[in-house]
């Protein structure tokens, strides 16, 4: 069990470590340097902040949910 | 059909359906008075959830906030949406497996303290009830607003549906409604939204519209940038406020919607913990749909406000210009009487007043879209803030009966339990609605109490609960304290106290009242840890519980039915 939770704690470390940089990363602390980079009509750090974020962290939950599936089946945990 | 009768037949309708399926799904007993009876799919959670989140604020204000303040307002979109992730991945599977009721029940059982309950009991009914009182003021202006009713009447009618499902049907009655109010409020959001985008930039998808070419060919936001520079205000696209500030900001927000008892209780209704963690996912997909759509419908009302009324003579000004006027939500005062209007940055030349509202409110009739669509907000906007209040009372009633009268009192029998649950979300409902109808002049204040608040009392706890086996009770009391001390001296200061001098110079190291839980959370987190390393570890049993909510496997036995 100790294993299946270190496992769990990693993969939180990176998913969140992703989250950070989406967010308080893209769209508050570098905001002025992503802006010099276009992405049609959007500017590329107001993007990240208004929606670009937001659309991240969707997919990082999703990411999450299938990754602890598949570690509930391999520690034999999972729930029938 | 003229304006009036579409909307009351809308709003109408809607609430029929709301009333049917709080019959239909009638609670029996206290599991289901409290948590759905722990049969709820994912998906309809999900739908419920994202409901349950989205207030009148959400629907009617947050686009208009960010129009008036460009990419300031991200710290709204990115704060209110990213704190899913956190509770997602830290707290909603563990307080899933852990199974109780509320937010208190895990508090005292992991920190085996009925003080540490009680902290906890009083921190949830301050947040939902700052909570219920903003929803049913927004219940009462929608009605005031689209039904020519006095705000009074509103507020009584707003109250009386909200009793009548909420009280009656408990958790499964509200799961059910607000999946029915999600998809009113949803609806209601995007079709103003993709005409809108349709007749800007020819692009039927708002979200994609945002950063589309208005019809001169130059992207629309570059245009708006153009636009509030000539005008004297700040680019759109580039904000006042400072990199740290927003950095506090938008953590705070995150961390307090992380911790707020309401959304959380939502994740005991599923059936198991994988449930748990899928739920909170489509929950975001929800959310991130009006969230998403949102700054879209920002930018093209501060564009459509500004080219239809900017240097255009008064007497000429479009329709809904004079509608809004008489409601008091858009004023224009001709200072250097030339007869046109103008609208500047500087507070001594400009002309035009316009309420943030307005930017959702009067969307409709700026697109000059027909009269259903109009209705289809107002019903939408009533959605949103009826569906929120509700999951308030929830969590109100459930705190009186369940953590205050059931902890001292356990012998009171099922029967009695769910009574005294009914009589406080009556309670409930009759204060909020008072306040609803003579607001304190700070109901808009005191949403940062709110953040703040469950930002700096409960996220620190509840995530240390299931993260470390070494906090104990004492860590757990004294942290929470402490964050509550300091967050709620920060904001009474600036906000009541010495309301003057709630500007940059004098905050603490740049920090406004609205992100100052972020600090409460850091000091919260602090005590704990220092004070549970001086003291005992946590008993045996207490070390078990955390192993055994660390471990998906087991938790629907729980809630067999």
């Amino acid at each position: 069990m100790e294993r299946y939770w270190k496992k769990n704690l990693q993969t939180l470390a990176l998913l969140l470590f992703i989250w950070f940089v989406v967010s308080f990363g893209f769209g508050i602390l570098w905001v002025e340097e992503l802006n010099t980079i276009r992405l049609g009509g959007f500017k590329l750090g107001f993007w990240f902040a208004q929606q670009g974020s937001i659309y991240s962290f969707v997919i990082l939950i999703f990411i999450y949910v299938i990754r602890m599936n598949a570690l509930d089946r391999e520690f034999k945990v999972n729930e029938d | 059909m003229d304006l009036l009768t579409w909307t009351y037949l809308l709003v109408g309708l809607s609430f029929a359906l709301y009333i049917g399926i709080a019959i239909w799904t009638r609670a029996s007993s206290t599991q289901e008075f409290y948590v759905a009876g722990g049969g709820v799919s994912p998906l309809a959670n999900g739908l419920a959830t994202a409901a349950d989140w989205m207030s009148a604020a959400s629907f009617m204000s947050m686009a208009g906030i960010i129009s008036f303040s460009g990419y300031d307002g991200s710290v709204y979109l990115m704060g209110w949406t990213g704190g899913y992730v956190l509770l997602a991945l830290l707290l909603a599977p563990y307080l899933r497996k852990f199974g109780k009721f509320t937010v208190p029940d895990f508090v005292g059982d992991r920190y085996y303290s009925n003080k540490a309950r009680v902290v906890a009991v009083i921190c949830a009914l301050f947040i939902s009830f700052i909570y219920v009182a903003g929803q049913m003021r927004g219940v009462g202006i929608v009605f005031s607003r689209y039904l020519e009713l006095p705000i009074e009447w509103g507020v009584v009618i707003g109250m009386a549906i909200v009793f009548f499902y909420a009280v009656l049907g408990g958790m499964k009655g509200i799961t059910y409604t607000q999946v029915a109010q999600y998809c009113v409020l949803i609806f209601a959001y995007l079709v103003p939204a993709i005409f809108i985008s349709m007749q800007l930039t020819g692009n039927p998808i708002p979200q994609l519209g945002l950063g589309g070419n208005v019809a001169d060919g130059v992207p629309l936001l570059d245009k708006l940038d153009g636009i509030l520079a000539d005008l004297g205000f700040e680019e759109y696209t580039s904000g006042k406020k400072s990199a740290s500030d927003m950095f506090m900001i938008t953590l705070a927000l995150m961390v307090g919607t992380a911790g707020l008892p309401h959304v959380i209780v939502r994740f005991f209704t599923v059936p198991r913990v994988r449930d748990a963690r899928l739920s909170a996912g489509y929950a975001l997909v929800f959310i991130a749909i009006l969230y998403t759509a949102a700054p879209a419908v920002a930018a093209f009302g501060i564009y459509n406000t500004i080219q239809s009324t900017s240097e255009k003579p008064i007497d000429t000004l479009p329709a809904w210009v004079t509608n809004w006027q008489q409601t008091n939500l858009i004023g224009i005062e001709d200072k250097n009487g030339d007869g046109k209007v103008q609208y500047l940055a500087d507070p001594a030349t400009n002309e035009l007043r316009i309420d943030k509202d307005i930017m959702v409110l009067a969307s409709p009739e700026i697109a000059s879209l027909p009269n259903w669509v109009v209705g289809l907000v107002a019903a939408g906007a009533m959605a949103a803030a009826l569906s929120t209040a509700a999951g308030l009372l929830l969590v109100i009633s459930t705190s009186v009966s369940r953590d205050l009268f059931k902890t001292f009192r356990p012998e009171i029998s099922e029967k009695k339990e769910l009574r005294i649950a009914r009589i406080a979300a009556a309670g409930a409902v009759l204060l909020a609605g008072y306040f609803g109808i003579n607001p304190p002049g700070f109901v808009a204040e005191v949403v940062a109490f709110a953040f703040g608040l469950a930002a700096s009392s409960f996220f620190p706890v509840i995530l240390l609960g299931i993260f470390s086996t070494r906090i104990n009770r004492e860590g757990a009391i004294a942290g929470m304290l402490a964050g509550l001390v300091f967050t709620i001296s920060y904001i009474s200061y600036f906000k009541f106290i010495s309301p003057e001098l709630n500007t940059a110079d004098h905050w603490w190291w740049g920090i406004s009242p609205e992100g100052i839980g972020t600090l409460g959370m850091a000091l919260n987190f602090l005590f704990c840890f220092g004070v549970s390393y001086l003291t005992p570890p946590p008993p045996k049993n207490v070390q078990d519980l955390i192993q055994e909510i660390r471990i998906p496997k087991g938790a629907g036995k729980a809630y067999d039915h």
